[in-house]
């Protein structure tokens, strides 16, 4: 993994006052992004806004697309022509992307896809928020494939975590998504961008061997195959259809196996790589209480309410969503005596908690419909319920 | 061994095709692997650059040409060819972007994007070999299908207005259109000839017998048959308006090369127009500031 | 902890006046103060508001439930945001578009002719600016430096001025009758 500085053209520095969606764009910009393609969509729009205003400075393509699927179509084309890319959305938009999103994991396509999450289903509640795509994020397209989706709760995490996914997309050739919300992309706070020579981004995986040598989804040591850009002579071919290491479709049960196992293993075997947990005050916990996004802000008030109360009661927050925390969660099952899942859907995460618990332990989730952020009352009497 | 003898061994598309994936799909009969024979000869005479070139294809028979053709070569999802050659284009300016495909995939499925790639005069080609039906799948029926021949999906002929895809590449804006039958081999490699050495977006339509499906569907006899069907019916009318050359089923096709203009690209007018606005501020994207 | 609403009707610049306050206070004063708006058709009708959350530590819940200093810009803001409105609050209002109901429990009302004065200044636009700096001068919330090095990047580069200036109006009004407020108690 080549890691580089990065390109001070494309970096803000300095302390600013963004809402979420601006502070995507960015952390897109200094992630090295110079491609962006998009759909206008409530509430993501902003996120487009600010790239279309900021890029030809920068030196880069922003295109509107005619829709969402022109737009992941664009962005995978844009990566195998050598740029970074990126595009954001939500739910409707979401949902539009999906068979491109499978063309993308098949490909073994870096890029970065962030969806700013709204009421659902179907046209919902534009501007209100939700984290209700999360189940479709990871088995929206359809077949086997694994992604990684990041989850941040703050405009500065906006920036951040945009970083890290363009790196995450790098390192495994894999489509990343930031599952940010409405409350999240819409909320102004402090962001504060380092200067370039502190951001550190990952190269991508360059193939430098000879032009008729090249070998698009040939494995490397890191089970990661190097990647070439259209225009410089290899010659090479890919596709969406089940294909060999040469890109060459390959349409048996035989090369299925191979094809698709590595899609999945490349992320699962390297989980422990991927996982970023926040975790407080787990040691002597008896509750813990597991959320993302901006639900986790609103968990600490509520357990910080309990902790008057005497509970010994721990968080854990996702930032990696995608993968799964499984080895943690079920680490820890054996010891706990509840787990506490409040998340602005009607369960949704909660499955992956209870399938890791496998039953060692209540785990008691605290639904919302969407429209709003639960009330820190409701999350603190759940953990008082728990704690019984 | 004289050199020259030497050369007459080989496949003379062997440098243009990977040939270690023929033989290909296509049925006997079919015409998408003439079309592709023009391509390779337009490529050949063009003498552009072809590590600088890349085919993006869809899904469907005509699909699988990028799959054929040693290029940099991209067989995307149904209908979204030409989005995916957009991002391609973009991102990498220098290259000469060809999406081939098939009528369900750029007329059907993704036609949105081919009004809007040609709206944006987008510089790239898109070669749509058109068979008036879904062969892939079976012969269903499609938009562009002629009115009253029968589809496996239209069992009783099909009731529905077709696209007249000439006229609706050039209403969208596109700078080059031309239209072609399979049977004429030399004409359509020649339009694509010129259509590689221009900038902007270029349509050429080719239509071309599906023996298998439309064709015996229709009773419309072997291959024979239906080349004699394109060497009666096609009448060549160059610069003909493209509001007069929609196809009835089994009638006359008009052919020729209908529009040939210059027009800024999108890139063209986005570089100029941020250069006015934005002055030094802004730097040509996709040229040499060397 | 500090909950505030800045309320009015679209055009106000009420979206402005969050965001240059939540800048002032997370940027220039050591404050975290976290920003949020109402969207969609009801923002740009006619009861637009901005809800800022001030602290020291870093901002839990986002949204603001019983704020204690409400702006209104607008009657039909004022009737829809005054009920939430704690009851030791403060409530500003635009002296000539806000017709006040008797103050309850123990909110205390200060009102200011923004609209009129931005007119005076020549622009009505700037109204906003005027009432800023009354909000600074009455609130004592955020400090009047920290506000004025927000503007930059929040109101057009060419009126900077004529905004500071309505800043300023505002301010030095608020500051006159907080010292109005304090002489009777000395008698």
């Amino acid at each position: 993994m080549k890691k580089v500085k990065a390109d001070p053209k494309g970096v803000l520095t300095g302390a600013h006052y963004l809402d979420g969606d601006y502070a995507l764009a960015e952390g897109a910009l200094a992630a090295g992004c110079r491609f962006f393609a998009g759909y206008p969509i409530t509430p993501s729009t902003e996120t487009a806004e600010r790239f279309s205003e900021r890029i030809p400075s920068v030196g880069g393509v922003f295109i509107q697309m005619e829709d969402e699927i022109a737009s992941i179509a664009a962005l995978i084309g844009a990566v195998w022509g050598g740029k970074k890319a990126m595009t954001v959305t939500s739910g409707p938009g979401f949902s539009l992307m999906m068979e491109n999103i499978g063309l993308a994991c098949m490909m073994e396509t870096p890029l970065v896809i962030a969806n700013v999450q709204r009421g659902g289903p179907s046209t919902g509640l534009p501007t209100l928020t939700g984290q209700q795509d999360m189940m479709q994020v990871k088995w929206g397209s359809h077949g086997d494939y694994e992604i990684i989706a990041l989850c941040p709760d703050s405009p500065q995490e906006c920036f951040d975590l945009c970083i890290d996914a363009f790196n995450l997309s790098e390192i495994y050739r894999v489509p990343t998504f930031i599952m940010a919300d409405e409350c999240v992309g819409h909320m102004h706070e402090k962001v504060v961008i380092p200067p370039a020579e502190e951001i550190e981004l990952v190269e991508r995986k360059w193939f430098k061997g000879p032009k008729d040598k090249y070998l698009p989804y040939k494995p490397d040591k890191d089970m990661i195959p190097f990647m070439v850009k259209a225009g410089d002579g290899h010659r090479f071919h890919t596709t969406g259809l089940t294909h060999d290491e040469r890109g060459y479709p390959a349409l048996n049960a035989e090369f299925q196996e191979v094809c698709v196992r590595h899609l999945v293993e490349k992320i699962r075997m390297n989980a422990d790589k991927i996982i970023k947990l926040e975790e407080d005050e787990i040691d002597n916990a008896e509750i813990i209480v597991i959320s993302y996004g901006i639900t986790s802000r609103v968990t600490t008030r509520a357990v910080q309410q309990a902790r008057k109360a005497g509970i010994k009661v721990g968080t854990i927050r996702l930032i990696t969503v995608w993968p799964f925390p499984e080895k943690r969660i079920k680490e820890l099952a054996k010891k706990i005596k509840a787990f506490v899942v409040p998340e602005i859907n009607y369960g949704q995460i909660v499955r992956e908690v209870e399938r890791c618990v496998e039953g060692q332990a209540p785990v008691i989730h605290i639904p919302h419909c969407g429209g709003w952020v639960h009330d820190p009352d409701e999350i603190f009497k759940a953990i008082k319920e728990a704690s019984k | 061994m004289k050199e020259e003898d030497h050369l007459e061994e080989k496949n003379p598309m062997e440098d243009l095709l990977r040939m270690d994936r023929i033989p290909h799909i296509w049925c006997p009969g079919c015409g998408i692997g003439t079309v592709v024979t023009s391509f390779a000869e337009a490529l050949r005479k063009s003498k552009i650059d072809l590590d600088k070139t890349a085919i993006v294809s869809g899904i469907g028979c005509t699909g699988r040409v990028a799959g054929y053709v040693k290029l940099d070569s991209f067989h995307t999802t149904h209908g979204r060819a030409i989005p995916f050659a957009t991002g391609l284009k973009l991102a990498n300016p220098e290259l000469k972007v060809i999406v081939f495909s098939g009528d369900g995939d750029i007329a059907g499925i993704g036609g949105n994007h081919f009004i809007h790639a040609a709206r944006r005069n987008m510089d790239m080609i898109v070669i749509c070999v058109n068979n008036f039906n879904y062969a892939m799948t079976g012969g269903q029926v499609a938009a562009t299908t002629p009115t009253t021949a029968n589809a496996s999906t239209a069992p009783y002929g099909n009731y529905e207005y077709s696209f007249s895809l000439p006229y609706l590449a050039e209403a969208s804006g596109a700078t080059y259109v031309a239209r072609w039958t399979a049977l004429h081999l030399r004409r359509v490699a020649k339009s694509m000839q010129e259509a590689l050495g221009k900038r902007g977006f270029s349509f050429i339509e080719v239509i071309t017998p599906c023996v298998t499906l439309y064709a015996r569907r229709n009773r419309l006899g072997d291959g024979l048959n239906l080349m004699k069907y394109y060497y009666e019916k096609s009448e060549i009318q160059h610069g003909a308006d493209t509001r007069t050359v929609d196809i009835s089923y089994q009638g006359k096709l008009i052919v020729g090369k209908f529009v040939d203009k210059e027009k800024p690209t999108f890139l063209d007018c986005m570089n100029e127009h941020l250069g006015k606005v934005l002055g030094d501020k802004y730097k040509s994207y996709g040229v040499s500031h060397e | 902890m500090s909950e505030i609403r800045f309320s009015g009707f679209g055009g106000q610049g009420i979206i402005r006046c969050g965001l240059i306050a939540g800048k002032a206070l997370s940027l220039f004063d050591n404050k975290q103060a976290t920003m949020t708006q109402s969207f969609g058709p009801e923002a740009r009708g006619s009861a637009c508001s901005s809800q800022l959350v001030v602290s020291d530590d870093r901002v839990l819940y986002p949204y603001i439930s019983a704020p204690e200093i409400l702006i209104s810009m607008s009657q039909e803001a004022y009737e829809k945001y005054e009920p939430e409105l704690r009851d030791d609050g403060i409530l500003l209002i635009d002296k000539d578009l806000v017709k006040s109901k008797p103050s309850r429990g123990k909110i205390k009302t200060y009102s200011v002719p923004s609209t009129r004065f931005a007119e005076e200044l020549g622009n009505r636009i700037i109204a906003n600016l005027v009432m800023l700096g009354f909000f600074t001068a009455i609130t004592r919330i955020v400090s009047p430096e920290a506000m004025k090095k927000a503007l930059p990047g929040l109101v057009p580069g060419r009126f900077l001025e004529l905004n500071k200036k309505a800043f300023d109006k505002g301010y030095e009004y608020g500051k006159k009758i907080l010292t109005e407020e304090k002489k009777p108690k000395k008698k």
